[in-house]
């Protein structure tokens, strides 16, 4: 299936590129994804927030075909 | 209620003048409370000329009408002002404005502060600081 992945801020930097489309395994969880997008690249981050069509879960969450996968540091506004 | 996020300085209280103008409950609340941020020169010892704020389009929309609407719910609030700047942000600009109006005084205090502390932890926005050495992503928010 595929998917959608976002990255915000000092990660989007990191990362090289601001999203990517991804095929992955059918009942793949977040951290599944945030494996194999960080899989060939060194991400130093103490905490990653991760959102699948834009609410917040957890890493464990297993995401569908056509979600849209963001993850990002911790918020900073106000 | 109104929520929105601008990519244009705004003057936190004819916001609230102008809003405030426009409600058709006078009468019906007795207390406003409002919270206004504004963008300093400094940051953890060092000096701070201006600062970008990254925003997630749609999620940080949502976001925040979720926090105003949670807070309506719990405070019993009448009315939600709550205005967020993105992009370009120079010194001493309003950077958050958030206003409620309520009954009395109590719940216009605890939900504008809920308001605010929800959004500081959970609404998707990234500070990057321009200082005369470089720019940083401010990485922690200061405590509330």
């Amino acid at each position: 299936m595929q998917v959608s992945v976002k990255y915000f801020a000092s990660l989007r930097e990191s990362m090289g590129e601001s999203s990517v489309f991804i095929d992955i395994d059918k009942e793949s969880s977040v951290d599944d994804v945030w494996q194999r997008v960080t899989k060939d690249k060194k991400i130093e981050i103490d905490n990653v927030m991760a959102t699948v069509n834009m609410e917040y879960v957890k890493s464990s969450y297993v995401i569908r075909d056509g979600d849209e996968i963001a993850f990002f540091p911790p918020v900073t506004g106000g | 209620m109104l929520v929105e996020i601008r990519e244009k300085s705004f003057n936190a209280y004819r916001e609230i003048e102008s809003f405030e103008n426009n409600l058709d409950i006078k009468g019906k609340y007795g207390a406003t409370a409002s919270f206004i941020g504004l963008m300093r020169d400094f940051n953890e010892g060092r000096e701070v000329t201006s600062m970008f704020l990254e925003y997630y389009p749609e999620m940080t929309e949502k976001q925040l009408n979720q926090i105003a609407n949670k807070a309506k719910e719990k405070w019993n609030l009448l009315e939600i002002l709550l205005l967020h700047r993105i992009g370009h942000i120079d010194i001493g600009e309003h950077v958050v404005l958030v206003s409620v109006w309520s009954e009395h005084r109590k719940n216009a205090f605890d939900g504008c502060r809920f308001i605010m502390e929800e959004l500081k932890s959970s609404a998707p926005f990234w500070k990057k600081e321009k200082t005369n050495t470089g720019e940083d992503w401010v990485k922690k928010n200061s405590p509330g």
